[in-house]
């Protein structure tokens, strides 16, 4: 039964899922500035691949690090925390058949969430707050930044409240019989984690605001630094959960897969939200003051439970797409149902490109990286940015590029214009950030460093510099950006155009992406029941093994360096 | 579907292809923890964190000291200093160097103190790439053995400021 307030909600007329039009409002809203603050990113992102490309250098420094505060600011928190709070409002009650709890709670949530990043842009870009985005004190930015950062958590807290309110009353009303969707339980678990993590950011920010107010006493740089990333890492826990989230939510629209077992993919969700709060131990790895007995059982979040989750979603969800595409009669060979996947279908490629970007090289450079001992190799070199630009942009990112295909269709109810631009856009972008993230991971294998105006370090004192196989990385590094800021911009105009522009399409369903023709007709062939999936099994060796021999290699790499205790 | 409420009997033990994966990768997840206590008491490179609360101002003290007693010679204005090996030496980062140059030898162990005196900084050492962080008001305790003679260049890898890549430094190792 649901509890919807009357003329509140309508019927999709392509899924038929209920839509409650307050939470579509908001959804909406969410959902253009998040894209407005990816286009800030987004223009910031191709002047700093510009700059640390030294053919080019294109900023001057004191730009570069403006920018660079900016990029980070816009893309990682912004438009990140504005989709997330988009995605929730949609799962908890189309998924859930209820209405949003609170109008007056979204309002709240919105409007300090937007102040506070409209505040954080003025102060970064009138030159106040230069200090990139992990602000590490001693730097000092105007008490303007920090606020900002304040209300935007705050009012991300809000709107996770709203999202609990709702699943609340959703049960409380008895609005679906059983246990919630997937998705809603991937994004319980994404929600859980960003009380934690936000939380943190509260701990952390109050006293940084009240220290440039010369209030209070300067808090210590080594407890910054462990609470800051209490905030910086988990809430990339929480973009995984949401990204997961995700590829089960446009699997099953664009392949029609479903889960092979609840229960496994359910454990998965838990699991991340048990064994991630420990997870600001990996940025301080080769950092004074915690020992090594500490560093190494929370950087593998107690032996690597974490990991172990997202290797399970990593087989779950290609499997479900196998199975579904056998299903219709795509058996031929190993990976016959890969081959004939909807490619054109830019929620899927979307989806499958990030599956495979975060899994073969966000994941494994990931955990390699956040070895204890192999961190020696790594903190604060290109590798780091290498590293997460594959899992928070070539991922989550692109996922959630993905997902607005359906969304501005199915919730703005608009046609996108260029629909062919559409089809290779994932194509552009995904390429563009692979590229990005080799040239950076190389580069930073030779010691080049991250957050770094000039590595040919001109008018130092001791001279310094890097050979030129590491400047031929960099351009590799600039070439990529250049192409992931154009498949960037792609998807941005054309979603622009569709939300504002675009052909209506209220009372018929949206002009739909290529979907994967049935081959069988029902019960012709018994392949519905076959639940084996060997191409992903084939797949996800492959996997295994690329991760062993990465692994090792860097172990190996290690032995190579200066004996150090 | 993912997006529909699960059938009521979906709580199921994993089975076929899903279970072997599921033990395959916690056996993965497993080495890779045990690689990481195994190699601080087998491995020779560690990242302990010892370190001790220090003022920046008793920090630059120590390190004048040491430029006092031990210093062997200068380059580009910056004091040379050779520290007794299996003895303390010291490096303080600043905006924007890396102070003094260290001359070390090689095959030797030294207690390499490092602290910054105004912001963070990041300890960078090339072409070998070490790295690790340094904090305003900790004695960050490096206890290394250079393996290869050789110049090798030090940067800093944390943003600290605007001449930031103008921070630079030296370690000889002979
Ligand atoms: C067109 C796409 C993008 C390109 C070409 C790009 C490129 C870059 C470059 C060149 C840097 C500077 C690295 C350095 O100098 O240290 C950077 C930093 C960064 N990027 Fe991106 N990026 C893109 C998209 C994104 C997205 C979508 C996100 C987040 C969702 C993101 C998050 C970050 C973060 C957190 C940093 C580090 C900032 C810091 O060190 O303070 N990027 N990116
Ligand atoms: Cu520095
Ligand atoms: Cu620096």
């Amino acid at each position: 039964m649901s509890n919807h307030l009357e003329n509140q909600v309508r019927t999709c007329d392509t899924t038929g899922l209920p839509v409650c039009l307050t939470a579509q409002k908001f959804i909406k809203l969410n959902g253009v500035f998040a894209v407005i603050f990816l286009l800030i990113g987004a223009i910031a992102a191709v002047l700093l691949a510009l700059t640390r490309w030294p053919a080019v250098h294109l900023l001057d420094a004191q730009w570069y690090y403006r920018i660079l505060t900016a990029h980070g600011m816009n893309m990682l928190i912004f438009w990140i925390l504005f989709i997330e709070v988009a995605i929730l409002y949609f799962a908890c009650t189309t998924l859930l058949n209820s209405r949003l709890f609170s109008k007056k709670i979204a309002w709240v949530s919105f409007v300090m969430m937007l102040v506070g990043a409209v505040m954080v842009n003025v102060i970064v870009f009138i030159g106040k707050a230069d200090v990139l985005m992990t602000s590490y004190i001693p730097l000092l930015a105007h008490p303007v930044f920090y606020l900002g950062i304040i209300l935007v958590a705050v009012g991300t807290l809000i709107g996770v409240y709203n999202f609990f309110a709702t699943v609340y009353i959703a049960k409380r009303d008895k609005t679906y019989d059983g246990s919630v969707p997937l998705v809603v339980f991937g994004a319980i678990a994404a929600a859980i984690i960003a009380v934690v993590t936000l939380l943190h950011g509260a701990v952390v920010m109050i006293p940084t605001f009240t220290w440039s107010m010369g209030w209070t006493a300067q808090p210590d740089p080594g407890w910054y630094r462990l609470i800051w990333w209490g905030l910086g890492h988990q809430s990339q826990q929480v973009n995984v959960c949401a990204m997961v989230s995700v590829w089960y939510l446009l699997a099953s629209l664009t392949t029609g897969a479903k889960p092979l077992n609840q229960a496994v993919c359910r454990s998965a969700f838990v699991l991340y939200i048990l064994f991630i709060n420990l997870a600001s131990a990996h940025h301080l790895l080769v950092d004074p003051g915690v020992g090594a007995g500490w560093k190494i059982w929370n950087t593998s979040y107690a032996m690597y439970l974490a990991v172990l989750a997202s290797m399970i979603h990593g087989f779950t969800v290609p499997a479900s797409v196998e199975i579904a595409q056998r299903a219709k009669g795509y058996v031929r060979g190993l990976f016959g149902w890969l081959t004939n996947a909807p490619w054109k279908n830019p929620g899927f490629s979307a989806f499958f490109l990030s599956l495979v970007i975060f899994g073969f090289i966000g994941g494994i450079t990931g955990v390699t990286l956040g070895t204890q001992q192999i961190n020696i190799l790594a903190h604060n070199t290109l590798r780091i940015p290498g590293h997460f630009h594959a899992t928070v942009v070539g991922g989550t990112s692109l996922a959630f590029m993905g997902l607005i295909y359906y969304v501005v269709p199915l919730i703005f109810q608009r046609e996108f214009y260029a629909r062919s631009l559409a089809i290779i856009q994932p194509y552009i972008f995904g390429i563009g950030i692979v590229m990005l993230s080799f040239g950076m991971s190389f580069a930073g294998s030779a010691g080049v460093p991250r957050r770094h105006w000039d590595v040919e370090f001109t008018g130092a004192n001791l001279a310094a510099g890097f050979d030129s196989g590491t400047h031929l990385w960099l351009g590799v590094m600039g070439i990529g950006g250049v192409l992931a800021f154009i498949g960037l911009l792609t998807f941005i105009l054309l979603t622009v155009a569709a939300v504002f522009f675009g052909k209506s399409n209220k009372g018929r369903a949206m002009t739909p992406w290529a979907t994967p023709k049935t081959l069988v007709t029902e019960g012709d062939v018994d392949a519905t029941e076959d639940h084996r999936s060997p191409g992903t099994m084939t797949l996800v060796i492959i996997l295994l093994v690329t991760f062993v021999v990465y692994y090792f290699a860097n172990w190996l790499a290690l032995t190579d360096v200066w004996h150090v205790r | 579907m993912s997006i529909h409420v699960p059938d009521k009997d979906w709580f199921k033990a994993p089975s076929g292809g899903e279970r072997i994966w599921i033990a395959l990768s916690l056996i993965w997840c497993l080495i890779m923890f045990i690689m990481m206590p195994v190699w601080h008491f087998k491995g020779k490179q560690n990242s302990t964190g010892e370190a001790y609360r220090v003022e920046p101002a008793a920090f630059v003290a120590r390190v004048e000291a040491a430029i006092k007693t031990h210093q062997v010679g200068e380059e580009n204005g910056v004091p040379i200093v050779e520290p007794t090996p299996g003895g303390d030496a010291y490096l303080l980062g600043q905006m924007w160097r890396w102070y003094p140059i260290l001359k070390l030898k090689q095959g030797q162990s030294y207690r390499l103190h490092v602290s910054a005196l105004d912001l963070q900084h990041g300890f960078s050492l090339l072409p070998v790439n070490m790295n690790f962080h340094i904090l305003p008001g900790y004695d960050h305790v490096l206890t290394i053995t250079p393996t290869q003679a050789g110049d090798y260049q030090l940067i800093c890898n944390e943003f600290c400021g605007i001449g930031h890549h103008l921070m630079t430094g030296k370690i000889i190792v002979e």
